[in-house]
């Protein structure tokens, strides 16, 4: 199997990269951490020399990106200065929201969008598949925020469902119960979902459509063979090789394509880390979360080529 | 029908952003602290005498006690004025009314700023940095990918190697660590050249890619090859016969990172990361609903996100135009 294996090299090359890019664009970056404190009179700038050097960022850029390299090896992913803790267990209790949030958004979205756009592409005369083409017109032209802030607003003045955050309990980041865990991520689920979906609609309803006009479909419907099974045994295979190409990149985005909703309905997860932490200058926490959110991204597209391979004899042939 | 209508939206917007100083009536920057949040000024043509009047009027605004909202002064009428340099300033405005009265046409923020003035000056900053920063990313763009395309061998390997890194972060990603490479609070002077900037670092990639594959098929065809025999040198044949063959690509690409810029200056502005106050975009007025109270009880504080998502589905329009297959409205 050199194919999958050419392309898992690949991958980790592309990370390596990734690491390397990034750290050395925020070592670039004017300012670190303890920047703020040389503001305070009563501690001297040799103070803040001798702490900087403490925590070893007067070190040259090769070393320090060697000892992150490291300590990504033992599991700490680096350092965060700004809540003085190892990066990992910080960043780990932040990415499970956005997974969970992302996670449910994408298998909704998913789910949503394989039925409307296979009952639309079955029935192209129907009204209801003129809805579904109005539905992702008209989601396709609003931006996630609009989208996030409107049922944002939606949730105030109704009342049906918490609008921040992700528990009723002071601390946000212990839910009370399940139930109120799920009555939280309702809102920027929902906000999240109906962003996620006109892209998938317009890829499954072109893919089915352009399976569905095919010869060999006509030759088959000619035989005789039953709608249904027309559907989803002749034409749904062949309609798979992009749906799953978009599956793949949609797992990949799974760490960036709730940010904006994150924020908006102040969810507990990694894109307020990401954002504070860049305004504190903590730049292990922001360089963990890139490389977090490549590895994501790399690992959507190879499982996109794997389930290509396991499904398509032609890639396997090649 | 309603795809012509959204691009003639399109262009009235840009056209009253790029001349907000004539259409709007106050400065973005003019405070009016006794009328924090005010809704939108009713503009009347039916006086509370029944009397019909063929120029439309506005009445005082009064403020209730305690923070009640507020009410109109039915007492004294104050007619609109078109064309006129009334209120102090020495420019030329659209509409405006004389004082003690106050025409907030999309209501008031909490400093008592007029919405629709910081909605167009605020459009400046970001219609320019979505499509000045389009522009730059794919003049980048292209540039990298003809070079690499062109050139080859290591300068292609390298070049398509740094793209490929850039598109295996997501875009949002890429967004904030470039923005982390600038100081976290920028005056609102320099913001919008830096951001700029960023938008050209994060969006080079895609473009460069397209291009290189381009170039690398049309560098190939006879034409190319016969003025090569003429002796005509690498930079004129690129520019002369094979950039051309690119232009269609180079246009896609410039229709769909208009809006998408648009957006990550909005984005960025709403996080607390673009533009600051008191310098006004649409992502910062945005901010403001961030804020319990306002999203309950200020309703005309969205006018941004309409505004956005006018511009947004436009510019997706021009897209759809372009590249055949893209939804259409």
């Amino acid at each position: 199997m050199p194919f999958l294996l050419r392309r898992l090299l690949r991958s980790l090359a592309l990370l390596i990269g990734v690491s390397f890019l990034s750290f050395l664009l925020l070592d670039l970056a004017p300012g670190d951490y303890f920047d703020t404190m040389l503001l305070n009179p009563q501690i001297s700038p040799a103070t803040v020399a001798a702490i900087r050097s403490q925590y070893g960022l007067n070190r040259p850029l090769p070393q320090e990106y060697w000892s992150w390299i490291r300590s990504i090896g033992r599991g700490d992913w680096g350092y965060s200065l700004a809540y003085n803790l190892p990066a990992a267990p910080l960043i780990w209790q932040r990415a499970r929201y956005t997974l969970l949030l992302s996670g449910t958004a994408t298998a909704l979205a998913w789910i949503a969008a394989l039925a409307l756009g296979i009952w639309s592409s079955a029935r192209p005369h129907s009204w209801i598949a003129a809805l579904v083409r109005t539905l992702e017109a008209l989601l396709m032209a609003i931006p996630e925020l609009v989208l996030a802030l409107s049922l944002l607003l939606i949730a105030v003045w109704s009342g049906i469902a918490p609008a921040a955050g992700a528990s009723s309990s002071i601390s946000a980041l212990q839910p009370r119960s399940l139930l109120d865990l799920a009555r939280h991520l309702l809102l920027p689920c929902l906000s999240l979902a109906l962003g996620l979906l006109p892209l998938l609609l317009l890829h499954v309803r072109s893919s089915m459509r352009q399976a569905l006009d095919s010869p060999f479909v006509n030759a088959a419907r000619a035989y005789g063979i039953r709608p249904a099974r027309l559907l989803f045994r002749h034409a749904l295979p062949v309609a798979a090789n992009p749906l799953i190409s978009l599956f793949g990149l949609s797992i990949g985005l799974l760490m960036s394509s709730s940010l904006v909703t994150e924020t908006v309905f102040s969810w507990p997860g990694i894109g307020s880390l990401m954002v504070t932490a860049i305004l504190d200058r903590d730049f292990f926490v922001v360089v963990d979360c890139t490389l977090l959110a490549a590895i994501f991204l790399l690992a959507g597209n190879f499982l996109a080529d794997l389930l290509l391979f396991l499904q398509d004899p032609r890639v396997r042939a090649s | 029908m309603l795809s012509k209508a959204l691009l003639a939206v399109l262009a009235a917007l840009h056209i009253a952003v790029l001349f907000a100083g004539f259409f709007a009536p106050y400065d973005s920057h003019q405070q009016y602290r006794e009328f924090s949040y005010a809704p939108p000024t009713p503009v009347h043509w039916i006086d509370s005498g029944g009397r019909l009047h063929l120029r439309p009027f506005v009445y005082r605004l009064v403020p209730k006690p305690e923070f009640a909202g507020y009410e109109e002064d039915r007492t004294r009428l104050f007619p609109l004025c078109f064309f006129c340099r009334t209120s102090g300033g020495d420019s030329l405005h659209l509409f405006e009314v004389s004082g003690p009265a106050h025409l907030f046409l999309a209501g008031t923020d909490a400093y008592g700023r007029d919405v629709l003035s910081r909605l167009l000056f605020g459009g400046r900053i970001s219609l320019a940095s979505g499509l000045l920063g389009a522009f730059i990313a794919v003049a980048l763009g292209t540039a990298i990918g003809a070079i690499a395309g062109y050139y080859g061998k290591w300068l292609d390997e390298s070049a398509m190697a740094l793209a490929e890194i850039f598109l295996s972060v997501p875009w949002l990603y890429l967004l904030l660590v470039v923005r982390a490479l600038l100081p976290p609070h920028i005056e609102s002077g320099s913001i919008f050249v830096l951001l700029v900037a960023v938008l050209g670092v994060v969006g080079w990639a895609r473009p460069a890619r397209l291009v290189r594959g381009l170039v690398l098929s049309l560098k190939r065809r006879v034409y190319v090859t016969a003025a090569r025999g003429f002796g005509a040198s690498g930079f004129y044949l690129l520019r002369r016969h094979i950039l051309p063959g690119a232009g269609p690509v180079i246009a896609t690409q410039l229709a769909w990172y208009v809006p998408q810029f648009m957006l990550a200056e909005v984005t960025l502005s709403f996080f607390g990361l673009g533009v600051s106050e008191p310098a006004p975009s649409w992502g910062n007025m945005l901010a403001a609903l961030q804020r319990a109270y306002v999203l309950q009880s200020c309703w005309w504080l969205f006018a941004p996100a309409i505004v956005i998502v006018l511009v947004f589905a436009g510019y997706r329009q021009i897209f759809a135009r372009y590249a055949p297959g893209a939804p259409e409205l």
